[in-house]
């Protein structure tokens, strides 16, 4: 990067080189107290101690003082004899991964229809696609609250269908509707990225598979389906990275602890002082698992806006 | 087979049979897919119609979210205790998310602007290195962000009170990369060539600034600033993790903490609705104001969609 910049450089940009940086450096200072310290802050939440009077975490700055207090509690916590944790990292990849297919499974052939069939209609139906992302996440939520109570309209035409003997209490502690709830709440992003990698797709390859005798099904397998690899994985990215940390789909949709995921875990440590240093490490360890998979994300898409560029 | 039948009639028949079974298997190659138009249809029924039942259950003259009792204005204004209106915990919460909105746009644009400026221009080690940190900031998961904004404003800038100021702070950190990522965008596009000219013609870096750069890329810096206030309105975990109490708590959070665990009353749907119609004029006045300001460039109506949506 540096290289190519001053193979680039104007030489007598050299002079005013003072002038970008100046024009950068509020960003920067910004993004450096209030981005880059707060993570260090994490850290040495993560490695301090408690105040024993208090039940207060101290932040230890010094790496020379560091202690293991915290992340022996945590991994006692995740693996020990009276672990809780660990059930509920399992149930959070699990819960993880049934939505985010879920939302393949669902989002693909929509954004596949917008993005070559809809024709005259491709106008309208993006504006709904992109609808929802102009609408609070909470009011979503609220929506499928409203729905599932006892008394909602899911159990009263569940009832009417003869499909649901009693009224099913949604609502509480049932994996079902959490599962549901992240798949509402994240896939407009994944319908998004597919539909934008699909329009990308020359019609002509497709036209062409179809020319050569392929049929409907293997054009798609033979053709499509290889072309938008990088579209499923940077859409299934930008699902997954988000239901990882989140906790108040679960909590509105279920408040149970039978349904906790690792989002939970770490919100709630964080409201009892006492726990706060274990909820620092558990937020720096979700940080260290989901850093391969953001920068992945942030390379692939430097590659696509190189690309198309 | 024997010779002689290869001539005899069956075998034009066979041929027949054979053509017919082909056009079975293979109707109309290019034809409508309706199978799929009618799956697309219902994940785009799927995802709104909920929405709107939960508005109209805003209006519901009852205590209900779930049953409808008639229409009424009560939620909103009529009740003189639990409306939108009188209520303080409620009224206060709306005039919260406009705040944070108002401030941190105000805040983050600017230096987002500045900060895209200058770190396209000034390469080096420094620049770029602070580039991958604003995509970083970009793609980290908010719950990650909150935790560390949580711990800095409570053990290290703790003269830095939970409250307003945080939640401000915190929101510019998660928002300046909008105008930042948009921004450098459009001078990609743009290239070097206006400012070579400008130069060039012996404007100094600062008139060359406010007189060319600024002005081409306002349809970006608009289009920022239209995304920046409409995620502050939905921004959810950030504020919830710093807020304090009633007085700085936003409709998000406060939808959120009155719903779960029960029936939280129409005035939460009141609230949802009436963060909606914000979205939507926010919405609308960024369409409008992009397609005013790009009216020389012939673009089409899908490409102001995708601007101020963020997907360009």
């Amino acid at each position: 990067m540096a290289l190519r910049g001053l193979a680039r450089r104007a030489p007598q940009r050299d002079n005013h080189r003072w002038f970008w940086a100046l024009l950068a450096a509020p960003g920067i200072l910004w993004l450096a107290l209030l981005f880059i310290v707060p993570f260090y802050v994490v850290l040495a939440i993560a490695a301090g101690g408690l105040n024993q009077l208090f039940g207060t975490p101290i932040a230890e700055y010094n790496p020379l003082h560091w202690t293991t207090g915290n992340l022996s509690t945590a991994w006692r916590d995740i693996a020990g004899p009276t672990a809780y944790v660990g059930p509920i990292l399992e149930r959070t990849v699990l819960f993880t991964a049934l939505a985010a297919a879920l939302c393949l499974l669902i989002g693909y052939p929509v954004a596949y229809f917008v993005a070559r069939f809809a024709g005259r209609r491709k106008g309208l139906m993006l504006v709904l696609l992109i609808a929802p992302f102009w609408i609070s996440y909470m009011m979503r939520m609220l929506a499928w609250v409203d729905l599932l109570q006892t008394n909602g309209y899911v159990n009263s035409a569940l009832t009417f269908l003869h499909l649901a003997g009693h009224p099913v209490n949604w609502l509480s502690g049932q994996p079902v509707t959490v599962v549901l709830g992240l798949v509402y709440g994240y896939i407009p992003y994944l319908v998004l990225v597919l539909y934008a990698g699909l329009d990308r797709i020359d019609p002509a390859l497709i036209e062409a598979g179809r020319d050569l005798g392929l049929g409907r099904v293997r054009t798609f397998f033979r053709v499509t389906l290889p072309l938008s690899k990088q579209p499923i994985m940077t859409g299934l990215l930008i699902t997954v990275l988000p239901m990882l940390g989140d906790y108040f789909t679960n909590q509105l949709m279920s408040g149970a602890t039978n349904t906790s995921m690792i989002g939970n875990v770490i919100d709630q440590q964080l409201s009892t002082p006492l726990f706060q240093g274990e909820g620092a490490v558990f937020s720096i360890f979700l940080l260290l698992i989901l850093a391969v998979p953001m920068i992945y994300y942030v390379a692939a898409t430097n590659r696509t806006s190189r690309e198309a560029v | 087979m024997s010779a002689p039948a290869v001539t005899a009639p069956p075998s034009r028949q066979a041929g027949q049979t054979i053509r017919r079974r082909a056009h079975w298997h293979r109707p109309n190659p290019w034809r409508h897919p309706w199978f799929l138009e009618g799956f697309t249809w219902l994940y785009l029924i799927w995802s709104l119609v909920p929405i709107a039942l939960a508005v109209l259950f805003s209006f519901n003259n009852g205590k209900s979210q779930a049953v409808w009792q008639g229409f009424s204005w009560r939620w909103y204004f009529s009740d003189p205790v639990n409306s939108v209106l009188h209520d303080p915990v409620l009224h206060e919460s709306v005039v919260q998310t406009l705040r944070l909105s108002v401030y941190t746009t105000v805040i983050a644009v600017p230096l987002g602007v500045a900060f895209a400026l200058g770190i396209n221009r000034w390469r080096g080690v420094t620049a770029s290195s602070f580039n991958f940190v604003m995509i970083v900031s970009f793609v980290i998961p908010e719950l990650i962000f909150g935790v560390a904004m949580f711990f800095t404003f409570t053990a290290l800038f703790s003269f830095v009170h939970l409250g307003t100021l945080a939640e401000t702070l915190g929101l510019v950190t998660w928002n300046v990369s909008w105008p930042a990522i948009i921004v450098q965008a459009r001078l990609v596009t743009l290239g070097r060539q206006y400012e070579e000219a400008a130069a060039d013609l012996g404007a100094t870096e600062w008139q060359t600034m406010r007189r060319v750069m600024l002005p081409l890329l306002a349809p970006a810096i608009f289009a920022s600033a239209v995304l920046v206030f409409s995620s502050v309105i939905d921004d959810f975990v950030i504020v919830d993790l710093l807020n304090s109490n009633a007085a700085n708590t936003p409709m998000s959070v406060l939808i959120y903490s009155n719903q779960h665990g029960g029936n939280g009353g129409p005035a939460l749907n009141a609230l949802g609705t009436i963060m909606l119609g914000m979205s939507f004029v926010v919405a609308s006045i960024g369409y409008l104001g992009y397609r005013w300001m790009t009216r020389g460039e012939r673009l089409d109506n899908r490409h102001a969609l995708a601007a101020i949506t963020g997907a360009e």
